[in-house]
């Protein structure tokens, strides 16, 4: 918001930036009366969660809906600040991540009531705060049936799992998962392994190794590194979040993916309608609402067995039909 | 306690500690090299995430793996110059400058890298480093497995060891670049430039800890993340210490605190692994590391000039 009749030099030139922008941007567009919107990231927009909401937010941004301009690599302590400043800089859709700074950043969520915050948070919403509505990857129910396909896929019944963190959304992830294992190999055992970081790659391999050599033979890959050393000793694994079977063929059956779209679309259309208030956009990730789905088994076509697929298929159709629940279990995972 | 014995006994326990001390070892000796001539380089946890980035970046344009490597040294020496300038010379507080080192590579490395790949989604891959079967050696029972089937640039950490070792000890460079850590004065009365040894102990120091990062982007792992050198350049400082500036007891030291960290993550399926919360195995490598520093440092000889600028003429 740029206010006063002296103009600053920041002014001046954030108005001619913005005034080339504006050049740039196709009338169609214009008509169609984006939303300016902000995503702040605390990793790279390569991180496979973060990537979910890029990727959600520059398809809406190509659909006209969006004016979509995102800071990246945001340490927790400075997000309150970059909030700040899109906030100032007339921004009025905010999407982001608030997990390692909850309390500072629902302050700035209260200070500008006219902005609408939708971040992902460990918390729920605050009735308090009626410009924020939160959200998570509550992916488990295509966690579930990937579990399925691995309990059918493995020999060893011995299955490895590596995370970053024990949070709410790596555990219900990996929770639902080991029950879709169970149903078709209900004596499989689980070596489950944090590695306290979300991005070191070599630990989270190193640590996958470690697994492997004890015996397991599917490898559920939460973090990087651990699809590849699957790959090296020439045994499965499954992704998570997003489809990481084009960067290992052989390797990764299928993946649960998340889809970030349905939480924007409802967010944006709350927005239009003037509905926007402190609400939990969680459901909105849920199968039945299209925000998870298992990946096509795509080079593992064939590999399944049959029965394993049917059952993925059935559950798969009760949940959409709501019929059949996942359990959804916080706790952190511990090897059993 | 017998999962203990049985993960000591398995070569595949073995082997992942040489692979997890090989950056270690790169970054040690680079750091020992500097500290020897008596420049604490505090740079190194930023220039190694520069060698990860540079040597990464030039093996998927189209370089070979070596030629990564190469352009990885490059770099070190680069931000070895920058610190070498600022400290020796200019005679500048060294925990400043090498904080500083850091600070600019590391914002340096994520600026160019999403200047360079602003529009990716998964970030890319190469073909790293592939491990490598040591002809005959590699058929040993039990060593064979742990030692001989590593990747070259794990060989070559070995190899640079002995190298950095032999040149140290063994040659008239390596006694003068002892004395101007020990003696500058001393050494400058025998014709010897101070500055330029010291420079270039710590631009080849630099070099070598920018090859350690690159370790992990080209041979541990196949892509570059900006976190992901996550401490290492910090522990490599401790393990400088713990050898007591001698080249061989830091290469034991790294494969000690490797073996630690390898450790850890096998005792986690273990029985204990169900009682314990894993936080209690992630400090383990560090908790004993500490410990055995206190051990070990008790009759360390610490470079007599370290940390100590030298001004020609001056008393």
């Amino acid at each position: 918001m740029i206010t006063g009749f002296h103009p600053t030099r920041r002014s001046v030139l954030l108005s001619g930036a913005a005034l080339t922008v504006t050049g740039l941007v196709p009338a169609r567009v214009l008509a169609a009366d984006p939303i300016k919107m902000a995503g702040i990231y605390t990793v790279p927009v390569e991180q496979q969660w973060v990537s979910r909401i890029h990727i959600a937010a520059e398809a809406a941004q190509a659909a006209g809906r969006v004016d979509y301009s995102f800071s990246e690599n945001v340490a927790n302590t400075d997000y309150p600040r970059v909030m700040r400043e899109y906030c100032e800089a007339g921004v009025k859709l905010i999407v982001g991540e608030i997990f390692g700074a909850e309390a500072e950043a629902r302050e700035v969520c209260a200070e500008y009531p006219d902005v609408a915050f939708l971040l992902g948070s460990s918390f729920k919403q605050d009735a308090a705060i009626p410009n924020l509505a939160v959200f998570d990857n509550y992916i488990q129910d295509a966690s579930y049936l990937t579990g399925i396909i691995a309990g059918a896929m493995t020999t060893s019944g011995n299955i490895g799992m590596v995370g970053g963190f024990p949070i709410p959304e790596v555990n219900r992830l990996m929770h639902a998962f080991m029950d879709g294992v169970r149903e078709t190999r209900p004596d499989a055992t689980f070596q489950v392994s944090f590695i306290g970081s979300w991005f070191d790659p070599p630990k989270a391999k190193e640590t996958a190794f470690a697994m492997i050599d004890a015996g397991a033979d599917v490898m559920y890959a939460e973090r990087f590194g651990v699809s590849d050393a699957a790959k090296e000793r020439g045994i499965l694994a499954i992704g998570n979040v997003i489809d990481t079977q084009p960067d290992y063929p052989e390797t990764v059956i299928t993946s649960a993916l998340w889809h970030f779209e349905p939480t924007l679309t409802a967010a944006l259309d709350a927005i239009a309608a003037g509905s926007f208030g402190a609400d939990d956009y969680g459901v909105w990730s849920f199968m039945a609402k299209g925000g998870c789905s298992m990946a096509a088994l795509g080079t593992f076509d064939g590999k399944v067995p049959a029965e394993a697929l049917a059952l993925a298929t059935q559950r798969e159709a009760e949940i959409r039909a709501g019929t059949f629940n996942v359990t959804i279990n916080d706790d952190e995972p511990k090897s059993l | 306690m017998m999962a203990l014995v049985d993960i000591l006994i398995s070569a595949s326990f073995w082997a992942a500690a040489i692979r997890i001390a090989s950056p270690l070892i790169f970054a040690t000796l680079g750091e020992l090299i500097c500290e020897r001539a008596g420049v604490l380089n505090l740079g190194i946890e930023g220039i190694m995430v520069m060698g990860a980035f540079t040597g990464w970046f030039a093996v998927y344009q189209g370089m070979p793996l070596w030629g990564g490597v190469a352009v990885a040294f490059g770099s070190g020496m680069l931000f070895g110059l920058l610190h070498a300038t600022l400290t020796v010379p200019f005679g500048l507080s060294q925990h400043v400058v090498g904080l500083g080192v850091t600070l600019l590579a590391t914002a340096t490395a994520s600026f160019a890298y999403r200047l360079a790949l602003p529009q990716v989604t998964s970030p890319p891959r190469i073909d790293p480093f592939q491990p490598f079967a040591v002809p005959v050696l590699s058929d040993i029972p039990f060593l064979g497995p742990a030692l001989f089937t590593q990747t070259a640039l794990t060989y070559a950490a070995f190899g640079m060891a002995v190298v950095v070792g032999l040149v140290l000890y063994r040659t008239p460079l390596g006694l003068a670049v002892r004395a101007v850590g020990e003696n500058p004065a001393a050494a400058a009365a025998q014709g010897l430039s101070v500055t330029g040894l010291r420079m270039g102990a710590v631009m080849f120091g630099s070099g070598l800890m920018a090859v350690g990062g690159a370790f992990l982007t080209l041979s541990a792992f196949s892509s570059f993340f900006f976190d992901m050198v996550n401490g290492r350049g910090w522990i490599c400082i401790a393990l400088v210490v713990f050898g007591a500036w001698r080249p061989g007891k830091a290469v034991l030291g790294a494969v000690l605190f490797a073996a630690f960290d390898a450790g850890q993550v096998r005792l986690q399926q273990t029985e204990i692994g169900a009682i314990l919360p894993y936080q209690v195995f992630l400090a383990l490598p560090f908790v004993l590391s500490i410990i055995a520093l206190i051990v070990m440092s008790r009759r360390a000889e610490v470079p007599a000039a370290l940390m100590v600028p030298y001004n020609k003429g001056e008393r």
